[in-house]
């Protein structure tokens, strides 16, 4: 079988797909990340092996996310590209059309304006809608219910409590608030929705013009009372793609398969990857007062990148095609 | 008396020359880095924006330099810049710093109240020799402005990576160390010979106009060195203020013709902005719709975290980039500011530029 691997490596979860030639699907993994990124991509490769029959040829690879210039190390991309125009790429192949793009994950919430299956406008969380996804996690936790079963308890709600959504502390201050009030579960829980859905559209959403199909995806776009309450505020039908939760990771096999679309040989490192020793150090250079924070990955004991120098002293002391991601 | 004054990009380099000239000892702050940043940050107060942050941490640094005497700029108007000398003051003597205090406020009225605070610092010097100074820190302004231009072009096109830089910081090597009006064009020379040996490969470039507040515009520290990652995502980018400029507008009230002025960008800001609204905000307006006309594929606008003026103009934005057609990112900075989302948000904003134009970079 041959096809293209994409890659996301996110703050909250690691997520590979493997896509055959003709763009479909053939296996999806969503794992956590934990903070670990470079042991979470080695077990998603080990589980992706595992699931591939043995003849399996990668023609490409694409690593997207706030981790991909690490997985793309590790990894051996063809084509590294960011969160927004991965999600663009994939929800406008998946899902023909699509004019507004709500993305909402765990750290990052973005919007997405196509129009004629370009992105024409786009906008991510700037300070107060950060991380709605590990909030929602988190309340869960605090309220002792499975996070998957948070959005089908909220449907249950007949009347919204209304939230404060500005930001997380106060939500959940307020939240608390009206709990002590004696409101029913259902119905704060509808109401959390309807506050980050409210101020999605007041911060990310600002000046857009949502015109139809919107598409939902990112890991939030699990919660059923979430898409619920998008269909309220924005008065039209939401749509929820199949694989919303892996959307990174397909529009990164995607973008592969396009780089790759002219020949030439993948730099895919090999699914051996996953048993290699990776380590991730780093120090603080005292060159100078900035003090910059130099990241440094080694394979089996060897450098095999640096960054995070403002001045280049360290980043540009390897070899050019190993930097060069 | 040892004379400092806050960095502002390459600022010191003309301050230092026309100070020098005219006999008075400087202290040039080392670099603006991460370290001036928590020491101002520690003591400045919080919803301060970034550049009085900034400011404060090069006179702290400037001080332990042996720096007594600060050269600061004033103002006037709805921007809080405008009492940022006085207030940077009192924080400073709270710390138990002794420092001395000359204000430059704009002049109101003709360039001599400018002079006059410039013969206060250098004492002797005859009013000749004054005029002489500030046309000879003039002229290298002019010069490095015309050396980062040059690099602004180079960067997106050059085959090495990072040779631009590399010639860059050697052509300002050139003009740095001159002391005397006589020696400029000869450094100016070897200064542009050296760039001209930047090598470089025909390729499509995207071209994106900068616009904001002007000292997150020139500080590449503030900025984390937008203009370079833009130059490296094959940006060929343009500065709406140049140091030059903004001295020509605003101390020499636009006595040198032939230069971008304020002017300009204020004439057309009308109907999307009407009127004056403090700081660079009018202007901010203004050069995005210029850059419009001019056909630039995309306008970034740049803006230290709760400015007024610039808040004003970011709100008029999406209006005009609909109107005109053209796309904007507004980027807000302080020290909170990660790296690693600026360079999420640049690429997607390259990326969408490069696949409207049908270009690849």
């Amino acid at each position: 079988m041959k096809g293209y691997l994409g890659i996301d490596v996110g703050s909250v979860s690691t997520n590979l797909v493997f896509m055959g030639e003709n763009g479909k699907i053939r296996e999806a993994i969503y794992l956590r990340t934990r903070g670990q990124p470079i042991f979470a991509l080695q077990e998603g490769l080990r589980q992706l092996a595992e699931r591939l029959p043995a003849n399996t040829v990668v023609r490409g690879v694409g690593t997207t996310g706030s981790g991909r210039y690490l997985a793309g190390i590790i990894a051996g991309a063809d084509v590294v590209k960011n969160e927004i125009t991965s999600h663009a790429v994939a929800a406008s192949t998946l899902v023909p059309g699509v004019q507004t793009i709500l993305e909402i994950g765990g750290q990052d919430s973005k919007i997405i304006i196509l129009r004629n299956g370009v992105v024409t406008d786009f906008a991510m969380n700037t300070v107060c809608a950060a991380g709605t996804g590990s909030f929602l996690d988190q309340q869960a936790a605090r309220l002792n219910i499975p996070i998957e079963d948070f959005g089908e308890l909220a449907l249950k709600s007949t009347v919204p409590v209304r939230i404060a959504g500005r930001c997380a502390v106060f939500a959940e201050s307020d939240m608390i608030h009206k709990q002590q009030m004696g409101y029913s579960l259902p119905d704060i829980l509808a109401g959390l929705c309807e506050a980050l859905v409210r101020n999605y559209l007041n911060n990310v959403g600002k000046g857009k013009e949502i015109l139809p199909p919107v598409v939902f995806q990112g890991g939030v776009a699990a919660n059923a009372g979430m898409r619920r309450a998008f269909e309220q505020a924005l008065g039209l039908e939401v749509h929820v793609p199949p694989h919303y939760n892996v959307m990174g990771a397909v529009g990164a096999a995607l973008l592969a398969r396009e780089k790759m679309a002219g020949g030439g040989t993948s730099r895919f490192r090999g699914f051996g990857v996953a048993k290699t020793r990776f380590k991730a150090g780093g120090f603080e250079c005292e060159g100078c007062p900035n003090l910059c924070e130099v990241v440094e990955i080694t394979r089996e004991g060897e450098v095999i990148a640096r960054w995070g120098d403002r001045c280049g002293r360290w980043s540009g002391s390897l070899g050019c095609q190993e930097n060069a991601v | 008396m040892k004379v400092t004054f806050p960095h502002m990009g390459h600022m010191w380099i003309c301050l230092a020359a026309m100070l020098e000239y005219l006999g008075v000892e400087v202290v040039v702050p080392p670099p603006t880095s991460k370290r001036t940043l928590t020491l101002g940050a520690r003591h400045a107060p919080e919803f301060a924006c970034l550049p009085l942050k900034l400011n404060l941490g090069n006179f702290i640094e400037a001080a332990e330099r042996g720096a007594d005497t600060i050269l600061m700029a004033g103002g006037c108007g709805p921007c809080r810049f405008g009492y940022y000398a006085q207030v940077e003051h009192a924080i400073l003597e709270d710390l138990g710093y002794n420092y001395r205090l000359v204000v430059m406020e704009p002049p109101q009225r003709h360039v001599g109240e400018l002079l006059s605070k410039i013969k206060y610092i250098t004492g002797h010097s005859s009013w000749w020799e004054v005029i002489r100074g500030i046309r000879f820190g003039y002229q290298k302004a002019r010069m490095v402005d015309e050396l980062e231009r040059q690099a602004h072009y180079l960067r997106p096109r050059e085959s090495h990576r990072g040779s631009t830089d590399k010639a860059f910081q050697r052509a300002l090597q050139e003009i740095i160390p001159v002391k005397h009006p006589r020696d400029l064009p000869k450094a100016a020379e070897r200064a542009r010979k050296i760039m001209a040996q930047v090598a470089i490969k025909p390729r499509p470039v995207l071209r994106v106009g900068i616009v904001g507040e002007i000292f997150t515009l020139l500080e590449p520290f503030a900025n984390h060195d937008l203009e370079r990652k833009l130059g490296y995502l094959g940006v060929q980018a343009d500065r709406s203020i140049y140091l030059s400029e903004w001295i020509n507008d605003h101390l020499f009230l636009g006595l040198v013709r032939g230069l971008r002025s304020r002017r300009e960008a204020c004439r057309a800001a009308p109907p999307y902005l009407n009127h004056f609204v403090g700081g660079h905000g009018q202007e901010t307006v203004g050069s995005t719709v210029i850059y419009a006309r001019q056909g630039y594929d995309g306008v970034i606008q740049l803006l230290p975290f709760t400015c007024m003026p610039e808040i004003v103009a970011h709100s008029v934005l999406p209006g005009l980039s609909n109107e005109l057609d053209i796309p904007t990112l507004t980027i807000t900075v302080d020290e909170q500011s990660g790296e690693a989302g600026l360079v999420t948000r640049l690429e997607a904003f390259v990326d969408l530029l490069a696949r409207k134009r049908g270009v690849v970079v």
